[in-house]
C-alpha cells in the first residue's frame, strides 16, 4: 500500500498539491506514490514552463518510464511559477520521493481548487 | 476460454518479495520486483532470474514426429540435433506468422515447443489439425512444467553451482542447445542455453511441483553474484535492446517471416538437402522471390521522448508511412529505442525520419538491429 500523507490534497488523476488550494495562493504539485509506481522507473518528465498558464484537469506535460508514458495533468488553474530542474538529470527522483525532492511545479492559483480530494477520499480511489 | 487467472507455481514467492503482479495473456505475473532499470541492468552486467511458468509448452511424440514438424513449422526440425535448440515459426497458408517458437529436440522421437502464453492455445489446435496423417501425438503439458530462466554474464557460473551433477555440461553447453542435469536438492532439469534477453542465459524447465525449491536454489546460490528477480517490464526492454521480435507486435498473422526480417529461419531446402512440403511453403517462396514490401527497422531517437507501439513513421512531408511496432527509452544506450515497419526506401541505416509522438513529430535515425550485442 503506498502512502498519501494527510497534509496534501490530490486530484483524480494522481497529482498531489501541497499548500492551502485557494485563488492567490502559491502551491506545490507533484504526483502521488502510487502513480509513480505504477508507471515503474521514470526516465524523462515534460513539465510545464514558468509562465506558462494552467487549467485545473488539463493536460500540462508527460511522464514517460521504460514500461509506459503517462500524461501530467494540472490538479490547479495559474501560472506556473517555478518547475523543478532537478528532474531533468533526475527524474528517478519522483519514485525515491514522490512527496518531497520530486515535486515537479508550483503554480500561483488564479481560482480556488473545488473538486480536490482530502488524503483518505484519495487512498480510497486507489484501494 | 476460462476467465479465471492463472497463477503461476512462484506465485506466493513473488508476493514474499514485493512483485507488482499484473494480468498478462490470462495469467497474473511479476511486471516488476524493485525496478525496472535495475533489473534491466542487473542482467546486462550480472544475472538475473525469470519466472517464465506462463509460457506455453507442448510435447510432440512419436516415430514421425520429426517428419511431422517438418511439414507444421517453417524450419527443419529433422535436422536438429538430440538435445538441440531452434527458433522457428508456425505459419499460415498464406504464409502469416501464428507463433514463434523454440524447439527442443529431446529425443529422436520426441520434441517439445515452447509458445508464447497469448498463443498457445491456437498453436495446439492448429497443430492438432496437421498432425492428421502423421504417426505423432500432441500433447499440451504446460501445467506440469515450470519453466525459469537465469539471464546474464554470470549465469553460467550460477546454473552450474545448482547442479549436484551436470555442472560440467552446464559449462561446456553451447548457445542453443540443451542437457539433462540433476540440480541441488534432487531435481531433475532440462536445461537449455537459450533466453530472450540478449545476453548469456540458461532455462530451467522442471515440475511444476518442483518450481519453489528451483526458484529459492537459484537466489541462494546466485545471491553473492547478486541475482535479481526481474519481471516482464525488463524483459521487454531487454529483448528490444537485442532487437528481438514479440509475437503481437513485430510479429503478426498479417506478417511473414521475411517482413520481419526473418526469412533465413524459412527452409525451402537445396537438391542437396531436400527438403518436402510444408504448411505456408507456396506463399513464402512467393514472399522470398518477390521481396517485403515494408521492412522490419530499428530507431534511434534524438530526444527524449519515445516511441511507442502503433504510433505513425512519418515521412519529410509529414505522410504516415510506416507504424512503429515497440519503443521505449533505453535503460542501456540512454536514448528512445524503437521497432517499426517502414517501405524498403526508408529501411537503409542512417535514414532519417519522423515518428508523431502523441501529435508532436520527434526525428529518428533508422538503426541497423540489433541495437545491443553481448561482447563474445
Amino acid at each position: 500500500m503506498s502512502n498519501v500523507p494527510d497534509e496534501l490534497a490530490y486530484s483524480a488523476e494522481h497529482e498531489w498539491v501541497a499548500g492551502e488550494p485557494d485563488a492567490g495562493a502559491e502551491v506545490t504539485v507533484g504526483i502521488t506514490e502510487h502513480a509513480a509506481a505504477a508507471l515503474g522507473d521514470i526516465v524523462y518528465v515534460e513539465a510545464p514552463r514558468v509562465g506558462d498558464t494552467v487549467i485545473a484537469g488539463e493536460v500540462c506535460g508527460e511522464l514517460e518510464s521504460t514500461k509506459a508514458v503517462s500524461e501530467l495533468y494540472s490538479p490547479v488553474s495559474g501560472t506556473v511559477t517555478a518547475v523543478n530542474e532537478g528532474l531533468e538529470s533526475a527524474p528517478e527522483t519522483i519514485n525515491s520521493d514522490a512527496y518531497g525532492e520530486g515535486w515537479i511545479f508550483k503554480v500561483e492559483m488564479t481560482e480556488t481548487a473545488t473538486d480536490l480530494l482530502d488524503a483518505e477520499a484519495y487512498a480510497a480511489t486507489i484501494a | 476460454m476460462s476467465a479465471a487467472i492463472l497463477r503461476s507455481p512462484l506465485h506466493d514467492q513473488h508476493v514474499a518479495l514485493g512483485a507488482t503482479l499484473v494480468p498478462f495473456a490470462g495469467w497474473e505475473m511479476p511486471v516488476r520486483y524493485s525496478g525496472d532499470i535495475a533489473e534491466h541492468t542487473a542482467v546486462r552486467t550480472g544475472a538475473g532470474l525469470f519466472d517464465l511458468s506462463h509460457m506455453g509448452e507442448i510435447s510432440i511424440r512419436g516415430a514421425e514426429a520429426a517428419a511431422f514438424l517438418d511439414y507444421a513449422l517453417v524450419g527443419r526440425l529433422s535436422a536438429l540435433a538430440l538435445a538441440g535448440a531452434k527458433y522457428t515459426m508456425l505459419c499460415t497458408p498464406a504464409g502469416g506468422v501464428i507463433d514463434d517458437l523454440i524447439v527442443y529436440r529431446r529425443d529422436h522421437d520426441h520434441f517439445v515447443i515452447v509458445a508464447n502464453a497469448s498463443n498457445k492455445d491456437v498453436v495446439v489446435q492448429e497443430l492438432d489439425a496437421r498432425v492428421d496423417g502423421f504417426d505423432a501425438s500432441v500433447e499440451e503439458i504446460s501445467a506440469e512444467i515450470a519453466l525459469i530462466a537465469v539471464q546474464g554474464p554470470l549465469a553460467e557460473g550460477i546454473v552450474a553451482r545448482m547442479c549436484a551433477r551436470g555442472d560440467d555440461d552446464i559449462r561446456a553447453m553451447r548457445y542453443y542447445s540443451a542437457a539433462n542435469v540433476m540440480l541441488e536438492g534432487d531435481v531433475h532439469a532440462f536445461v537449455a542455453r537459450t533466453g530472450y534477453t540478449g545476453e548469456d542465459g540458461f532455462e530451467l524447465f522442471v515440475g511444476a511441483d518442483e518450481a519453489a525449491a528451483v526458484w529459492e536454489l537459484a537466489l541462494a546460490t546466485g545471491a553473492a553474484d547478486g541475482i535479481v528477480p526481474c519481471g516482464l517490464s525488463s524483459r521487454d526492454t531487454l529483448r528490444l535492446e537485442a532487437g528481438m521480435p514479440l509475437y503481437g507486435q513485430e510479429l503478426t498473422r498479417e506478417t511473414t517471416p521475411f517482413d520481419a526480417g526473418l526469412g533465413r529461419i524459412v527452409v525451402f531446402g537445396t537438391a542437396a538437402k531436400p527438403r518436402g512440403d510444408f504448411v505456408g511453403r507456396e506463399a513464402l517462396l512467393k514472399a522470398k522471390v518477390e521481396g517485403p514490401s515494408r521492412v522490419l527497422v530499428g530507431l534511434v531517437g534524438d530526444g527524449r521522448r519515445a516511441a511507442r507501439a502503433g504510433y505513425p513513421v512519418l515521412d519529410d512531408a509529414g505522410e504516415a508511412v510506416g507504424e512503429v511496432t515497440s519503443g521505449a527509452p533505453s535503460p542501456t544506450l540512454g536514448r528512445p529505442i524503437a521497432m517499426a515497419y517502414v517501405p524498403a526506401s526508408l529501411a537503409e541505416p542512417g535514414t532519417r525520419v519522423g515518428i508523431d509522438v502523441r501529435g508532436r513529430r520527434e526525428d529518428m535515425t533508422v538503426a541497423a538491429l540489433p541495437f545491443y550485442s553481448r561482447a563474445s
